[in-house]
């Protein structure tokens, strides 16, 4: 027992956070594991190696990798606008950033569609002016997730860069370096964990996305149908198990693609000397 | 101390919560799908003025719409439906076997089969019907966007995929045929919504697709709703006879004490008024006698056939068309 531990309350802290993640993360999901285990391993296998759950999954995690760099790229952008410089209506955009945040993930979904569906405004241009589909394509479901993360990752680098001392890129100016070295040397790795985590948040919301991407997905077969629809499919048929089966495939891939970003964040941490 | 008077709020809370249900007369849930919105916020008044004249007590109906696979499936999950107002059989069927709330012979217990009222499957094709669309092989053309939901999700996409199906199979002679044809119309549609009103949303609003195939009351809503000449309503000569039926569910009533209520609801729905309403929101309704003349007239005549004439049963439909790999997973297996 930490007997000699300083901090006072460590024993009440430790309780709560015991049964609060027993009660809203570890029960609801050794209740989703039970449910998988009605399943021989064949069956489990049978459905996993189903070429409609496989082409979802590379679709899934392909649209949500895809989104989350996109995002974490122009993310970055935004953020750097909002610390670095001052503009009108600055305090606006800050707000708007957030709204993916509050906008109920359905209407977002809704509105989306409207708006890059091929009659409608973006999407009749592009339509048009390059004979790229969005809405109802795969490209649809990367726009809606690049939507839904961008928050993630403007949030995650924002304080990060508002924290970073500015005497370092002075520093690296009156050592010779050019605007460029200093950028690349200097900021981006000071940046870049923040930057990571705001990916792997982007990430980890977008594999899960159900709302925003089902107006805009189209839902077709081995094209454009995510995993979370499928479960759904799946729960609709009454196919309890096989539905479990797929949501704990998802939660175990998404926990290994997690665990290599958090390891590759450390990885850069180390490198550029912030652990 | 905060905690005691955090303590005394929730108690606050929780006596408001509660005392509205003491306060509050008896309510009953119809659980029901989709597009029957409109035609029970219409039978929910008249059944509350009609009970409280014959009883003198005041009662509510809540209303829940949605998808028939997730409101089935909200039911089984333990949603306390006292009545259950859904698209298929099929659906009723899962419920009483799955949840064991309702006896499995509950489609005996009322007159016509459960079935107060049906609707068949139309077309909704615009303006003018540019793709000139008549009937179900129209839909398999090239170059023609057909806008259905998808049948795993959907119940009246079902109806679409089985009327399509049976007249494939009628055309050309073998089921082998009929899925080819089946697998022709569904290689037109470049949408596949999770419910019918999601369908017509994306054909009335987005503008997407030259035909809907959907349910006729949800065909007459589309069009009165949207400025008029916009969608024409296309009857193909022959279509699915869409059987719609309603059940008490015994175990929650019993709970609830509210039995004598759920059924007069349901007994109700047989009544001149409630078949004069079923009419008024375009189902047919099962003693047209009721209904005022002017609304039966919209309804064209057309040949109709049921799911059990064609198909057998909906446990064979399931197994043959619609289980996971059985044959509308095959169309689209590349």
């Amino acid at each position: 027992m930490p007997q000699s531990n300083i901090m006072p309350g460590f024993r009440p802290a430790i309780g709560f956070t015991l049964f609060y993640l027993a009660l809203i993360v570890l029960i609801p999901l050794s209740a989703m594991l039970l449910k998988t285990f009605q399943l021989s391993f064949d069956e489990y296998w049978a459905i996993l190696t189903d070429q409609r759950v496989q082409a979802s999954f590379r679709l899934s995690f392909g649209a949500s990798l895809i989104a989350a760099a996109v995002a974490a790229v122009f993310g970055f952008i935004i953020a750097w606008s909002l610390v670095r410089y001052t503009f009108p209506g600055k305090r606006l955009f800050d707000a708007l950033i957030d709204l993916p945040f509050a906008l109920p993930t359905a209407v977002a979904g809704i509105v989306l569609a409207a708006i890059y569906e091929p009659n409608g405004w973006i999407g009749k241009l592009v339509m048009d002016g390059t004979g790229v589909q969005i809405a109802y394509k795969p490209l649809g479901i990367v726009f809606a997730l690049i939507f839904i993360g961008l928050p993630f990752v403007v949030r995650t680098i924002e304080p990060v860069l508002q924290e970073f001392d500015t005497a370092m890129e002075e520093a690296a100016a009156s050592l010779g370096a050019t605007r460029l070295q200093a950028f690349v040397k200097v900021i981006l790795p000071n940046i870049l964990p923040a930057a990571i985590t705001g990916f792997a948040l982007a990430f980890a919301r977008g594999v899960g996305e159900y709302g925003s991407v089902i107006f805009i997905a189209g839902n077709m077969p081995y094209i454009s149908e995510i995993v979370p629809l499928l479960i759904i499919t799946k729960l609709e048929q009454y196919d309890y198990p096989g539905a479990t089966a797929i949501g704990l495939t998802m939660l175990i891939l998404s926990f290994l693609l997690l665990l290599l970003i958090n390891g590759l964040q450390w990885w850069v941490r180390r490198r550029s000397g912030q652990l | 101390m905060k905690f005691t008077q955090a303590l005394k709020h929730l108690l606050f809370t929780l006596t408001l919560l509660l005392s509205g249900t003491v306060l509050a007369d008896r309510t009953i849930l119809n659980v029901s799908y989709d597009p029957t919105r409109e035609l029970y916020q219409d039978f929910n008044k008249e059944f509350i003025k009609y009970w409280k004249d014959k009883t003198g007590e005041d009662i509510g109906v809540q209303q829940s719409h949605g998808g028939g696979g997730k409101q089935t499936r909200a039911v089984i999950d333990g949603l306390e439906a006292d009545v259950v107002t859904l698209a298929l059989s099929y659906d009723i069927d899962q419920i009483a076997e799955r949840a064991r709330v309702l006896p499995t012979d509950w489609q005996s217990r009322l007159p016509n089969n459960s079935l107060p009222y049906t609707s068949t499957i139309v077309f909704l094709v615009r303006q003018g019907n540019p793709k000139g669309i008549k009937n179900w092989d129209d839909l398999a053309k090239e170059g023609v966007s057909v806008i259905t939901p998808n049948p795993k999700t959907s119940g009246g996409a079902r109806y679409n995929y089985l009327a399509a199906w049976a007249f494939g199979e009628k055309k050309y002679g073998s089921k082998d045929a009929a899925k080819e044809f089946v697998k022709k119309i569904y290689k037109n549609a470049p949408v596949l919504d999770s419910g019918a009103r999601g369908s017509t949303t994306t054909f009335t609003q987005r503008g997407i697709g030259d035909v809907l195939i959907t349910w006729e009351n949800e065909a007459f809503l589309a069009v009165n709703e949207e400025e008029a000449g916009k969608f024409e309503i296309v009857v193909p000569p022959v279509s699915i006879k869409a059987e719609t039926p309603v059940a008490v569910v015994d175990k929650v009533t019993k709970k609830n004490g509210n039995q004598d209520l759920a059924e007069a609801y349901l007994q109700y729905l047989y009544s001149p008024i409630g078949q004069k309403l079923a009419a008024k929101h375009y189902y047919r309704p099962y003693q047209p006698e009721h209904a005022n003349p002017e609304d039966l007239k919209r309804f064209p005549k057309l040949e109709l056939f049921t799911v059990n004439e064609k198909f057998g049963s909906w446990a064979q439909v399931q197994k043959e068309h619609f289980d996971d790999g059985a044959a509308f997973d095959q169309i689209y297996a590349p």
